[in-house]
């Protein structure tokens, strides 16, 4: 199977200083692949417990068929509601699942086909940094075992002294002295913990790093510091992240393209600016107009989805939308499957609706 | 409307005492007996809350909201917790004065409490319309029968499709926005004139915390009651309140209408928050407030908010800043409070 066409591409051009949409850590030449992480038609199904010998026959449809690339530098947003299958395509991308279906591709290499022996030095190269700060550190272990291990596992020390260096200066990138060293993760606030869990991650020199809503449960002055953290590690270090998030309005801070997914599917995809400025699937719009804004003067506008989430066991024919979408079209929603396709052809911005709106 | 002029003046002279708030916190003090000593999760808190009006009590974890809230129901566990002084007077009656039995009567009733987390507030070996009918049984001795017909009545008023079927489903049967209309039900049972609202919709998503809070102006509408809502999201307090009262390190730092806080913070904290917020076509840098919060056991004998502090002068290490009026409905604890917004 060759992978697509986008996946060799050569890299355009290095975007001026003032672009921020764009990535800015390719250099001019760089005749690498565009693409540095992506899945091709991917999906993942979770068995549901229960009936005979645990065994339902029921499937959760978590991730249902999504293709999505996160280009060499850049910043790639998912938003979503939870159980919208937003973590689970997370870590599909970094193998951590195993797809039920689909292709997961990284540098141009095929995870799924990959035999474990070469599936660990790609390893290297992906992290995840988690949600909870307070349940995804050992609190069995001090901050230089938990920040050193993976350099011992990879070997990327070479005396006591070379690793001591190295997560001195870790702690520091994360903004975190190094007599933090020996201390244990219950002896620090939330907003540290995560540093900690982030200099965790940077370990092994990653490129492509899995942000899992890492700034939710974190206090409101703490998360700003976070994500000016991230941003900062990302120019200096030409990281990439898929940045998994419910805040939309962090996402369009940090991100440079971004994708909407709803019931294991990707409803709108587009660069950041687009999307918020002009949004074309009616989830999208709705959780926009949903999402509070911090402005008394603003009108607040009245577009408040009837109903729940349906659920991912049973997902409704069609569109997976239309129980509760105001521009329901009868006899083709209910029915047909709308694919994710560009609002014209070749655009970026790219819908899976049957009845977009279209200003 | 011809009304006997005797009964005009009775409600004349009755629209006076409504002109006065229905809570007044003042001088709260609640603390917490730790292996490190004792600290004091709120230290000196005063606000009001209007009739049928909505306050948000705003700031951070730790910084003592949801103690004031528990507080104000005589629900903080004793120990290791104590109110030690100040006073909460509904309609004038200070409830840290009332016996057990005569709060009691208040909680659920004139009083009642929402929480952050439906699946934990809620008990799994009930009907939900079991719970519901409870508050009613109790306070107003009403029979079986009809305690459940207004638990229906009540489940149809928070927009739970088919209440009649619905009533005898448990918590578990439920999805999460859901059980939180479940619990407005019950905390609306007795129709209570001030509802404690402590993160209503922290714990769900977007468009299902739109349907709740519009559901909760609704209500708040219809049956015209006071709210006390406690947030951390700067979001809902500009959409849902009239008033806020920012909370740092167990302390009010400021107090003002809805309006003039955003528009003109007048304390550094109060500020930074709002300025750490994402904007869209900002840069790409967020402001941030630098530093953590003050530990309670530890607190330096200046402003608590000093160490993180742009506008802190020597002074500011001395002496704690008083909290004082600055216009008539604005009140900061900050001595530049006049430079904050310039």
């Amino acid at each position: 199977m060759t992978p697509p066409d986008e996946l060799f591409q050569p890299a355009p051009k290095a975007p001026g200083p003032e672009e921020r949409k764009e990535p800015p850590s390719v250099p001019p030449g760089d005749a690498r692949p565009r693409t540095l992480a992506a899945t091709e038609r991917v999906a993942k199904y979770f068995p549901v417990e229960g009936g005979w010998f645990g065994r339902s026959g029921r499937f959760v449809r978590a991730v249902d068929g999504v293709s999505i690339r996160v280009r060499r530098g850049e910043t790639m947003g998912l938003v979503g509601e939870s159980g919208c299958g937003k973590s689970t395509l997370g870590r599909l991308m970094l193998r951590l699942l195993d797809p039920t279906f689909g292709r997961v591709i990284y540098d141009g290499q095929d995870l799924t086909t990959v035999s474990q022996r070469d599936l660990r030095p790609l390893r290297r190269r992906m992290q995840i940094i988690f949600q909870d700060p307070y349940s995804s550190l050992n609190p069995r272990m001090t901050v230089r075992e938990i920040v050193g291990e993976a350099i011992r596992i990879h070997k990327l020390a070479k005396t006591r002294a070379d690793e001591e260096a190295r997560i001195a200066e870790l702690l520091e990138k994360v903004g975190m002295r190094a007599d933090a060293m020996d201390r244990y993760p219950h002896e620090f606030s939330g907003g540290q913990r995560q540093r900690i869990g982030i200099a965790r991650a940077l370990a092994v020199e990653p490129e492509f790093i899995v942000c899992d809503e890492p700034i939710s449960a974190l206090d409101v002055s703490i998360q700003a510091q976070i994500v000016n953290l991230l941003v900062e590690l990302q120019e200096t270090l030409g990281l990439s992240y898929l940045f998994v998030s419910h805040d939309l309005k962090v996402v369009e801070h940090v991100s440079n393209r971004v994708a909407v997914m709803y019931l294991g599917k990707i409803v709108e995809q587009a660069p950041a600016d687009l999307l918020y400025a002009e949004p074309r699937h009616p989830y999208t719009r709705a959780l926009l107009a949903a999402a509070p804004q911090p402005d008394p003067e603003r009108k607040r506008v009245r577009l408040v989805l009837e109903g729940d989430v349906p659920s991912p066991i049973d997902p409704p024919s069609g569109c997976a939308f239309h129980p509760r979408c105001p521009r329901v079209v009868k006899g083709t929603c209910d029915k047909e499957v709308p694919r994710l396709e560009g609002t014209s052809p070749g655009a970026e911005h790219r819908v899976a609706c049957w009845n977009p709106h279209t200003e | 409307m011809k009304a006997p002029s005797g009964r005009l003046h009775k409600v004349v002279s009755r629209a006076m005492p409504d002109e006065a708030p229905l809570l007044r916190v003042r001088d709260l003090v609640t603390s917490f007996r730790t292996d490190a000593g004792t600290l004091r999760a709120v230290d000196g808190v005063s606000f009001d809350v209007p009739r049928a009006g909505t306050v948000a009590l705003v700031g951070e974890s730790g910084c003592g909201k949801s103690v004031t809230a528990l507080s104000i129901l005589r629900l903080v566990a004793s120990p290791p917790g104590r109110i030690e002084s100040g006073a909460i007077e509904l309609e004038g009656k200070d409830l840290l004065k009332m016996t057990e039995r005569e709060v009691r009567e208040v909680r659920g009733n004139a009083v009642s409490m929402i929480f952050q987390e439906p699946m934990t507030s809620l008990n799994p070996v009930y009907t939900v319309g079991w719970q519901i009918a409870e508050p009613v049984r109790l306070h107003q001795r009403k029979s079986r029968r009809d305690a459940r017909a207004r638990a229906v009545e009540l489940l149809r008023l928070v927009g739970i499709p088919e209440p009649e079927t619905s009533v005898d489903s448990y918590p578990h049967q439920l999805s999460g926005g859901q059980r939180q209309r479940v619990m407005i039900a019950m905390a609306l049972a007795c129709e209570p004139k001030l509802l404690l609202a402590d993160e209503p919709t922290t714990a769900l998503d977007v468009t299902i915390q739109a349907q709740i809070l519009e559901l909760l102006r609704e209500l708040q509408k219809r049956l015209s009651m006071s709210i006390l809502l406690i947030t951390h999201d700067l979001g809902v307090v500009a959409e849902n309140a009239e008033h806020v009262v920012v909370m740092y390190a167990g302390r009010v730092v400021e107090s003002a209408p809805v309006r003039d806080l955003f528009a003109k913070p007048m304390h550094p904290y109060t500020r930074g928050l709002l300025e750490s917020i994402p904007r869209p076509g900002k840069h790409r840098r967020l402001r941030t407030i630098e530093g953590m919060v003050p530990d309670l056991r530890r607190l330096p004998p200046g402003c608590r908010f000093a160490d993180r502090c742009a506008l802190r002068i020597e002074r500011c290490n001395r002496e704690e800043p008083p909290l004082e009026q600055t216009s008539p409905a604005r009140r900061s604890a900050c001595f530049r409070s006049a430079e904050v917004s310039p």
